[in-house]
């Protein structure tokens, strides 16, 4: 298990640096100084070289971006601007700080929307995955067939604006989702980000119920369940510790997707709900040709989606020893 | 609507033999009609004897002793007759009751070991929760029980195995495991469905050994469900042979493999190798196909198959089901006569 993390993390810090490097050169190429903003309105062409200079904008882009990666690990000066400590994601000049404080401001915000929402939906959807399966055709499994298939095809802008509509500003039932530390308060927090998740979970929940649902059915009727019931395993023990377990694997996998997707679809999902995660803040950073800050809200994105690849991984491994082998 | 019903005029458990199937009827609801996998099937085990089940596939061996377990769904599955186990009648048993049984009192052993054993979860503890589940035993305990069984199986090195999982071991060990499953709570009954058709021919007689031997030390009744008759001859005491879910001949395998006296199980024999031989030889299969149990054919369920219903008298073998006599010891489904069938075979075993 250790090496296979090691192996994995490995790689991971790989493509961690290849997009790195990817996105360092293609925020390169985008018109628009970065010095110029820094020297601020009034620019005398002197000052304009100095800033320059001060940026390492006057090196080679090479160099310049093996100053940006060491600046993670080990921080770096910017003359005339001051220190900027490790980890150092850039140099903010629309806030005259570096990048990494406003990151860590914001991303307890869009963690707290998206991991709460995915556990939301997570046990919602499975759960009712569950229910479907053991009542074949029954009733109950086609309400859910059916409302899984609503909530499928509607999609955040569209629900989300109405549930904003209607509940938060026509009828008042709920407050505007806010978002209040965990830390602080954790009934606030959850009551906050409650119409988010819960808007985010009709929309997801319908994968889970439908492939927890299509995958029991067939974990059911597998040899290794029957062996189960022939040994005299209660129902419960038989579909929550054979027949579930069974169904995880391709649940990790959309599980994985979903979040990821998640994360990269922050933007609408923050804009729609007003809160003040890494989405809103990329949206500020294109508008204000904050190109550090904007490189730092993509980097971390793609971080979060291989982040998650490996953890769905590990879960693989996790799930079924048949995949420690390998 | 209970799709379980119980016949009422209940006979009672015959005393001497603890467990005993009486005009078993099974069917299944399916698109395309009613199957009916098992349709009066009456037959009895005797304690610590092996019955040998033979008969070709989809006569409804496996669906019989799913039956006795209980393990069929009760939406799917009409069931009526009686099975009677130790003083209890199961085909109308509670759900509590026949889990209590399962695993603890009788117990089965499955074809595929690798499908039948779960991917997730070490042997150890595959067996150890079985132990645990009808004995109350501690996890400790358990697992403690679960290395005693597999020693007793013959697993080298089980302090260390216990913790392996099923692919882990290779297909006879994993038989191996599969039984010392079946045996852990010392069942009365085990019911081995086609334990050996999956593996190969010399692990094949290992595992038949094995079960013999721990039917020696335990006293166990075993259902030993096969298609081949060098299984039976090898492994079991009685023997019954099944047609279209209704018992062709019953009788022990001195008798049914000796002196046979209904054309199937002839049929049956006519390639399959003399008593006591290898067990390697398959069947071959008897001429024409397996009768739909959609609508089986009226009369006996054996008759467009049968080279010998001209001998019976006209129309008879086509209208009227016969049933197994005498109704106790050496008996069969046929019209023919007992001195027909005794010529009949002793021609055909010229002929060979
Ligand atoms: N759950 C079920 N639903 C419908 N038909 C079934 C079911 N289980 C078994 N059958 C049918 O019952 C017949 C007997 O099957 P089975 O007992 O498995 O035969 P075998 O003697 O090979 O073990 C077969 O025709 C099979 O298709
Ligand atoms: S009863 Fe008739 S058809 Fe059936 S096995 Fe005997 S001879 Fe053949
Ligand atoms: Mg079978």
């Amino acid at each position: 298990m250790l090496r296979f993390l090691t192996r994995r993390g490995l790689s991971a810090a790989f493509i961690l640096l290849i997009v790195s490097a990817v996105t360092f050169f293609l925020f390169f190429a985008v018109p628009g100084d970065p010095a110029r903003l820094a020297c601020g309105k009034v620019c005398p062409p002197e000052t304009l070289v100095q800033a320059r200079h001060n940026l390492g904008l006057d090196q080679p882009i090479f160099v310049q971006f093996v100053e940006w990666v060491s600046g993670i690990f080990v921080g770096r000066e910017y003359e005339g601007l001051g220190h900027c400590p490790a980890p150092c994601l850039g140099y903010s000049f629309v806030n005259q700080e570096p990048v990494f404080g406003t990151i860590v401001d914001r991303l307890p915000v869009t963690l707290s929307l998206t991991v709460g929402a995915a556990v939301v939906f997570l046990l919602f959807g499975v759960g009712t995955g569950i229910i479907a399966a053991l009542n074949q055709g029954k009733p109950l499994d086609k309400i859910a067939s059916v409302s899984s298939l609503i909530g499928a095809s509607v999609q955040i802008y569209f629900i989300g604006t109405l549930a904003m509509y209607f509940l938060v500003f026509q009828w008042q039932v709920i407050e505007r989702p806010r978002y209040v530390p965990l830390t602080e308060d954790p009934i606030g927090w959850a009551y906050g980000l409650l119409l988010p998740w819960i808007v985010l979970a009709i929309i997801f929940t319908a994968n889970y119920t439908r492939m927890t649902r299509s995958t029991m059915v067939e974990q059911l009727s597998e040899d290794y369940v029957r062996t189960a019931r022939a040994k005299g395993m209660s129902a419960r023990t038989v579909v929550l510790r054979f027949a579930l377990r069974g169904t995880l694997t391709p649940i990790a996998t959309i599980f994985g997707i979903d979040l990821a997707s998640l994360i990269g679809g922050a933007i609408i999902t923050e804009t729609t709900f007003s809160l003040q995660g890494i989405g809103r803040l990329s949206i500020q950073s294109v508008n204000n040709d904050d190109l550090p800050m904007l490189m730092a809200t993509v980097l971390l994105a793609a971080a979060a989606i291989v982040v998650f690849n490996v953890i769905v991984d590990a879960l693989y491994a996790v799930i079924d020893p048949r995949v420690r082998l390998s | 609507m209970t799709a379980v019903t119980i016949t009422e005029t209940g006979r009672g458990r015959r005393s001497d033999s603890f467990l005993s199937v009486q005009d078993l009827h099974v069917s299944f609801q399916t698109e395309d009609g009613v199957v009916k996998a098992v349709d009066g099937l009456s037959f009895e085990v005797e304690k610590g004897t092996t019955l040998g089940i033979v008969g070709e596939s989809g006569s409804g061996k496996s669906v019989t002793n799913l039956t006795i377990l209980g393990l069929h769904s009760s939406e799917q599955a009409e069931i009526r007759g009686e099975i009677w186990f130790e003083d209890q009648e199961l085909v109308g048993a509670s759900r509590g009751t026949l889990e209590r049984l399962r695993g603890n009192r009788i117990a089965m052993i499955f074809q595929d070991p690798l499908t039948a054993l779960s991917p997730f979860h070490t042997v150890g503890r595959q067996i150890g929760e079985v132990y645990r589940k009808h004995k109350g035993a501690s996890k400790r305990e358990a697992r403690d029980r679960a290395v005693e069984m597999l020693e007793r199986v013959g697993i080298p090195n089980a302090r260390v195995r216990v913790d392996d999982y099923p692919h882990h071991f290779s297909g006879g060990m994993r038989q191996r495991v599969m039984i010392a499953m079946a045996l852990v709570c010392d069942p009365a009954l085990v019911i081995a469905d086609e334990p050996t058709t999956a593996l190969d021919v010399t692990v094949q007689a290992q595992i038949l050994d094995l079960l013999k031997d721990l039917q020696d030390q335990m006293g166990t009744s075993i259902i030993l469900i096969t298609h081949d008759l060098g299984v039976v001859a090898q492994a079991a005491h009685n023997v019954l042979v099944m047609y279209a879910g209704r018992a062709a001949e019953r009788g022990t395998v001195r008798e049914v493999l000796g002196t046979p006296r209904h054309p199937y199980t002839w049929g049956l024999l006519s390639s399959a190798p003399r008593l006591g031989s290898s067990v390697d030889v398959p069947l071959k299969p008897v001429r024409g196909t397996p009768p739909s149990l959609l609508t089986p054919p009226p009369g006996c369920r054996f008759h467009p198959r049968c080279d010998y219903r001209n001998q019976v008298g006209p129309d008879l073998c086509s209208t009227e089901l016969p049933e197994l006599s005498p109704e106790r010891g050496h008996g069969d489904a046929c019209y023919l006569t007992l001195t027909q069938k005794q010529e009949i075979f002793t021609q055909l075993m010229e002929g060979r």
